[in-house]
Parts: structure tokens; sequence; C-alpha cells
């Protein structure tokens, strides 16, 4: 099997599996970086979501064959103690229910952040396209505003 | 108020190591027990275990499936035991007998541990109030609990819990202790932000899927590819070169391959050449409906509930409207798909995952494995979801069967397409309605539901305010599963009731808020046969709602839709407001009241009322299930469609009558109003009655 070598928060690291292997399951299943989560497989989710150089990508159909050395960081990579200002605002708002989509949500959110400090409504209805099948969407765009007001 | 713990409840408590104390509490039925422990009646376990530093760990014992418990049960506790939340530190209670019914559905983890989890907390308080006494010397009166501490009032001074621990343990245990008065409540009714919060926002909280141990094999099932196919032969030629699988293990109607894993799993069961064949009839979707369609309109079936005489009322009546209403069968689509982690081992069972029953989980695998109960250790990790799909035990059973037959640790994953091709399905349903009508008054009601398996038997509540009511149900039979989905039957009958309702509004131009009360009011004065709500209640929230939406004054740009509904124990009423934008309809507020008794988490209750509205709207519009010859059509989310936030309410006000009643259901009454009020809306704005889900297809 070939040896592929990534940048993974800040990082180096060395996973050696075929290179077809998607991003998410190289980082869940051999670099135990189990934070970004597996919920369709097909990149209509976004349970997966990661940065490769600061864009959120859905890493569950990027084979690792194509990631080179692209910086990827993960939900456990986006800030040192948890201590972002979306994960702080998603603490405030009290946002999640079951829990499980929300790290996709939150690096979606970041990637929006960092792009559009402050995004209107409409900003945030084009650029967060993840599921939440527990419908905390209203409490995700409370917590984007807060955020966006803090940055 | 004194409560008493009668026989049946048992409660130990005991010293624990570092001077704590340990109080276990049960309410199992007396004679069962003796019979399967004999003496040992207690094992070592607890709801609450103090320190000697003052930590105070309290145990969740439901599992949480994103409806709260783990956060909202212990506050209960915390509640009596009369500590500060924030000195509170909560965890996952294994599947013991000590913990009650551990089980997870039909709103009840709140409603029916209300009572039972203040005993707890209060009993513990109790004790510790005593151990003080005794130790200061001073009568148990003077002395009462605060922020974990026992003070004594006439001199003001204290000690706290982790200094009376160890004493407290030694006592006997009060048999009714006193609970709190409710204007005393300090955590009850406040606003508590979920447990986990800042593990979920740093990607630390750990679900079913993240179980990762020592030798443990990841593995993936090759199942039936549709619903009355067997399995016939297999060859795993193929697999077996993919990288990193390990083994293949043949199952009844299933193929598992074990590999070191997932994407490898993966992949050797996508190499397996299997053959399938058809052992029974492979039913579709259109064939269901054009059943259905001859079913509900044959009027010589028994009616569940007859009332006066409908068919009388037709020629009294000057309008009679005839309608029929469609809904497809769903999936339950919870984010996290199935799994389960499985290590069995010859006398020794453990079991680590999603699930909604841990207890009939660990029964089915006992008869299953044939391996006493008592060595099957069970424990749920938080699950990504739950909707009633994990009501069904099939993960949880196969992956023990996987892992007896390997001889290996293992954590089956499921993918998306695997949980919609094996789920256990909201079932299709049709409804006809027919409404007789005077000038001004609606004579009688008429309704035959069909469902798939069970078949649709509820009623709307005009049963019991009307003088002429027929309500049929028929059941459908299937080889196409069906199981519990959030909110089971309300959720499509309110959909289909309510908007039958607004019909009725529409043509007797009545409003709809106004004729609701008038309704309510003739079920409270004169009520016919037997009534199953409470009207002064529906009323309270149908003119709560009113009064919070400004009903009557509409704003501009703005089309309005109102609904209600009564389910497990707690009253909702809904006003959906939308825009038309490119002629589709987007949720601009939804306002929302709901009477629940009392609400234990503020926030909990208003995230789950405004979660199951957004469900509720999610599913009114978007998805469905195409059973084509026993396959589902829709195999992932590219074609079994969620809302996404551009679909999604700007905003859901959410307010909470004021009850002094013990808490009802909450995790399932706020969405079954929500479709009608939607589709209410919608006629409000296009003048288009939406009788078929999901209502973006007849909107194009
Ligand atoms: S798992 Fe990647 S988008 Fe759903
Ligand atoms: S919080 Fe459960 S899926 Fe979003």
């Amino acid at each position: 099997m070939p040896k592929y070598t990534l940048s993974v928060n800040g990082q180096t690291m060395t996973a050696e599996v075929d290179e077809d292997t998607p991003l998410l399951w190289v980082l869940r299943d051999h670099l135990n970086l189990l934070g970004t989560k597996f919920g369709c497989g097909v990149a209509q989710c976004g349970a997966c979501t990661v940065h490769m150089n600061g864009n959120a990508i859905r890493s569950c159909v990027l084979p690792i064959s194509a990631v080179s050395d692209n910086e990827i960081v993960t939900i456990e990579g986006l800030s040192k103690t948890g201590d972002h200002p979306l994960q702080i605002a998603w603490e405030e708002n009290d946002v999640s229910q079951c829990g499980y989509c929300q790290a996709g949500q939150i690096m979606a959110a970041a990637a929006l952040l960092s792009r559009n400090p402050t995004p209107s409504d409409e900003d945030i209805d084009r650029s967060m396209t993840n599921i939440c099948r527990c419908g905390t969407h209203v409490r995700i765009r409370k917590a984007i505003h807060s955020a966006s007001e803090k940055i | 108020m004194k409560s008493t713990i009668s026989r049946r409840n048992f409660m130990k408590v005991s010293a624990i190591s570092g001077g704590g104390m340990l109080l276990s509490f049960s309410f199992l039925n007396a004679n069962a027990n003796l019979k399967q422990t004999g003496e040992n009646l207690f094992s070592p376990n607890a709801y609450i275990s103090l320190n000697s530093d003052g930590k105070v760990v309290i145990m969740a014992p439901n599992p949480e499936i994103g409806q709260g418990v783990k956060t909202s049960l212990p506050m209960i506790i915390a509640e009596e035991l009369g500590i500060n939340w924030r000195d509170v530190k909560v965890e996952f209670a294994p599947l013991k007998d000590e913990f009650g019914r551990q089980s997870v559905g039909g709103s009840g983890s709140i409603r029916g541990r209300f009572n039972e989890l203040r005993i707890v907390g209060a009993t513990a308080r109790e004790m510790l109030t005593t151990a003080a006494a005794q130790t200061w010397g001073v009568p148990v009166s003077e002395c009462y609990a605060e922020n974990g501490k026992i003070k004594h009032s006439p001199t003001g001074k204290s000690l706290n819990y982790g200094m009376l621990a160890s004493k407290a343990a030694e006592l006997a245990i009060p048999s009714s202790p006193k609970l709190k008065d409710p204007k005393d409540f300090k955590i009850i009714g406040t606003r508590v932000n979920d447990v986990d919060a800042s593990k979920i926002t740093s990607g630390q909280a750990l679900f079913g899927i993240d179980t990762r141990r020592e030798g443990m094999l990841f593995a993936m099932v090759s199942r039936p590819p549709a619903y009355g196919k067997k399995l016939k032969s297999v060859d795993d030629a193929e697999t077996l070169k993919v990288n990193g699988v390990k083994k293949v293990i043949k199952l009844e109607n299933s193929v598992a391959v074990l590999a070191t894993s997932t994407w490898s799993a993966k992949k050797g069961r996508d190499a397996l050449i299997i053959e399938w064949e058809a052992a029974e009839k492979l039913e579709s979707s259109s064939a269901h409906f054009a059943s259905f369609e001859k079913m509900v309109m044959d009027e010589n079936v028994e009616p569940a509930r007859n009332d006066g005489d409908f068919e009388t009322t037709k020629s009294q009546a000057s309008k009679v409207l005839d309608v029929t209403y469609e809904i497809p069968t769903l999936s339950h689509g919870q984010m996290e798909p199935l799994n389960f982690f499985a290590d069995v081992k010859e006398h020794q069972v453990e079991l680590y995952g999603p699930t909604q029953v841990p207890g009939s989980l660990r029964a089915q695998v006992s008869k299953k494995l044939n391996i006493p109960e008592e060595n099957i250790k069970v424990a749920t990790p938080r699950q990504g979801g739950g909707f009633g799909r994990k009501l069904m035990t099939d993960n949880g059973v196969e992956a023990a069967l996987i892992s007896a037959a390997a001889k290996s640790p293992v954590q089956v994953q499921w993918t998306r397409e695997d949980d919609m091709q094996n789920d256990f399905y909201r079932p299709a349903e049709m409804y006809r309605f027919q409404a007789t009508l005077s000038e001004n008054e609606l004579l009688g009601w008429y309704q035959s539901g069909v469902a798939i398996g069970r078949g649709a038997r509820g009623n709307s509540y005009v049963a019991g305010a009307l003088d002429n009511y027929r309500g049929i149900g028929q059941g459908y039979e299937s080889n196409t599963p069906i199981g519990w989905w959030r909110a089971p039957g309300a959720c499509t009958l309110a959909y289909v009731a309510e908007s039958f309702m607004d019909e009725i509004c529409v043509e007797l131009k009545k409003d709809p808020v106004a004729f609701r009360l008038e309704i309510f009011d003739k079920a409270k004065v004169n009520p016919v046969g037997r009534l199953s709500y409470d009207p002064d209640k529906y009323k309270g929230v149908v003119e709560h709602v009113a009064k919070m939406s400004n009903w009557g004054n509409t704003p501009k740009g703005i089309f309005r839709g109102f609904s209600t509904w009564y389910s497990f124990g707690s009253y909702v009423a809904e006003v959906v407001d939308i825009e038309l934008v490119n002629g589709k309809p987007r949720v601009v507020k939804v306002y929302c009241a709901v009477n629940c008794g009392r609400v234990i988490n503020r926030s909990g209750a208003e995230n789950q009322v405004q979660g199951a509205i957004v469900d509720g709207i999610c599913h009114a519009m978007f998805p469905k299930v195409t059973f084509v010859n026993g396959a589902v059509e829709e195999t992932n989310f590219h074609a079994y469609k969620f809302l996404r936030m551009k679909d999604a309410p700007l905003d859901i006000e959410v307010d909470f009558v004021d009850s002094d009643e013990a808490p009802a259901g909450l995790g399932e009454p706020a969405l079954p109003p929500v479709a009608a009020a939607l589709s209410n809306a919608i006629f409000a704005a296009t003048g288009k009655r939406i009788r078929k889900m999901p209502f973006n297809e007849q909107l194009t």
C-alpha cells in the first residue's frame, strides 16, 4: 500500500492506505481524529466537512491521493482550546441536539466567516448547506451572527 | 409535599472509597427481584456519588438521542439534592436494574421519571441534613440544604456535602423524604446548556461510530437489496483479495466482511458476488397507493369510532366536502448511520452502541446467543439522532451475531445506503375525509384512513365535540417493514385532519382560530362520547399562540396558517408565516405555544420544540421513500431530500404556558401540527390546497 504524508492541524502525519481511501476514513480510522463524522459518503450532508487550505470541503469524497501537500484542518485543529468564536457562540446559544452534525456545521461556518466576517441571512442560506436532522437551523443561524459580531 | 417510597422501591447507600457516599435506587417489582437475585437485592450502583472533595457525579439513566435527557434528568436529581448545577458532573449510566426503565421513546423520559428522580435527590439531601444535625447535636428541623452545604439556621454555621458524605452513608434511608416546594426550585425551569456542549463543539464528543477497542475489526454487511429477496449464494474470492480484509462471515440472510478499517470493509463488501433470489412478493409503492385508493372508498368497514349517524347528516347538509390525502413512506434518516460494537466471548458479552432500548437488546441477544442476561453488558454512547429508528434492535443483534461468529470484537458500520434500504419505515398512508356542512355549521365528520401495517386508527379532536362522527382505520399487509417514526400516528393524522379543518373553515367562512375555540367549547359543555383531551388546555394554547402572533393582523407580504394538536400529554398550537419566493413558500417565522406541564430545562425544551418544527416542515416538504419491486429508490441524500438552511424558518418563537402540573412529553408533540399550519399558509398564499406529501412536488 502506498504511504501518504499529510499536513493535518499543522502537524505532519503519515498513513499507509489504498489510494482511493477517502480523506474522511484516513482521518477517522488511521489518524484517530474522530471529530469528523460520516453521514452519507456522497458529499450531500456535510458531516465530514474539514478545511483544505481554508476552504470547507467534504472529506468523504476526496481520495487521499488527491490531498497531496494541501493543508487540512479538522474540528480538532480549529482552535487550541475550543475557543474559536464560533465554538463559543455554539455553546452560548446551546445549539446542539444530538450533536452529530455540529462539527461539520462549525467547520462550514468557520470557512464562511473567514471569507465573509459579516454574513447576511442570504449569505448564510447560500453557504450553510449541511444537513441537521435534529433541526437546529435557527440556533445555528443565531450563533453565526453572534460569532460574527465578535470577530 | 411528602412523598412515599413504596415497598417496591429499594434504596441502598454505601460508603465509597475516599469517604464518599453512593446512593442507589431501584423501583423493581419486589417479588420478581427476589426470585432473580435471592437475598442480594442491590448491586453497587448509583445515581449519585458524592466525593469528600464536594464533587458530585450524577448518572444520566436514559439513552441520549438528541432529546436532551442527559442534561434534564440529572437536573431533577440535582434540584432536590440541593447543589449548584456547576458542581455536577454527569455520566451515562450503564444498563442496570437499579436505574429503572432505561428505554427512550414516546416522549416518556421526563414524564415517566420526574417523581422518581426527585425522590432520589431528596433522599440524599435528607440524609445529609440528618448527618449534619447529628454532627452538631442540633435538631434536624433547624438545618437546611443549600448549594451543596447543610446550614444551621440559628447559628449560620455550615458543613459542605463532601464532609458529610461518609457519615450520611451510615444512616437509615428515610422512607418518605420531603420533596421541595416547587416555588423554591433553583435549577428546574431554568435554561441549562447541554452537558456535552463543549465536547460537541470541539469534536471530542464520542458516538457509537467512534468506538475503538483493542483488536477490534471493522465490519460491513451485505443485506438483501430488496424486501422479499433472500440470500442464495455468495462468492467471496474477490473480497478476500482486498487489502485489509480479514474474514467473511455468512449469516442467515446477509454476509459480513471484517477488515482492519472501515474503507477496507466497504471495498470488501462491495466486491462480494452475491446471488439473491425472490422468496416473497416484491412490492412497489405504486401498488400500495392503488390499493389504498380502493380501500378508503369502502364505507362498509367497521368503524373504530361511531358517534350519532354521519349518513343522515348528508340529507340536512347544504354541502358535502369529500377529499383524499396521501402520505408517502418515510425513512428515519438519523444523522449517524447505524452501527454497533460487540465483543462476544464465551460467557461474557459487551455491547456498546446506539439504541433507544438497551434492555430489550440485551434480552434478544441473550436469547439468540443463549448467554444469560447477567453476562451481557450494555451501554450507550451519545447517539446521532433516534426518531424511533433505534426502538428496533436489529443493528445491535446483528453486531453480536457477527462478533460471535468471527470470535472477535467488531464494530459494524452501516453506510447511508444500508440505512435507507434496511429501515423500519413510517408507513405510507391515505385518508379520505367527508364533512357535511350547513350554511354556517359543521354537521358531521367522516374519516377513513389506511396505512401499511398497523393501520390508521387515530381520531381528530372533533371526535367528542360533534354529534355525528365516523372514524375508520384499516391496515394494509405488506412485507415492507414499518416501525415508529417521531410522534407516530399523530405526525400524519394532524396534517390531514388539521388541513381538512382549514378546508371546512374556508367553506364556512370562519376564522380558523375562532372555529377551533368553538369546537373546544362544544367539547367542554356538551361532550359526545369519550373525550380524550382537556378542552380548556387546548383552548389555552390556541388563545396563547393567537396572542403571540397577533392573529388577525397578518403582516404585509406574509401568509399565515394555523394548526393545533395534542399528543404525548402536551398541547401545542402553531402559526406559520410564509412568504412566496418564486412561487415557493419560505417560512419566515413560526409561533408556537406549548402546554407540557412543568418545564425542566427551558433551553433544552425550546430546542426540542424548534427542532420538531423544523423536522415537521422538512418532512412535509421534501423527502419520500419509493419502493420499486422491494427496493428503495431513494438510496441516499441526493434523492432522499432534507431541508437545508435556505428552507429553514428564519425564526421560531416558542412560549410555554405556565403550569404547575407534572411534566408531560416534549420530544414529539411540537411536530404534528406544523405540516398542516404550513399547508394552510400555502393555501392562504396560493389558493392551492396541498393534499399530498411531499409538498414540494405539488408546488412545481
Ligand atoms: S459524509 Fe461527507 S457529505 Fe455526508
Ligand atoms: S444536532 Fe443532530 S443532526 Fe444536527
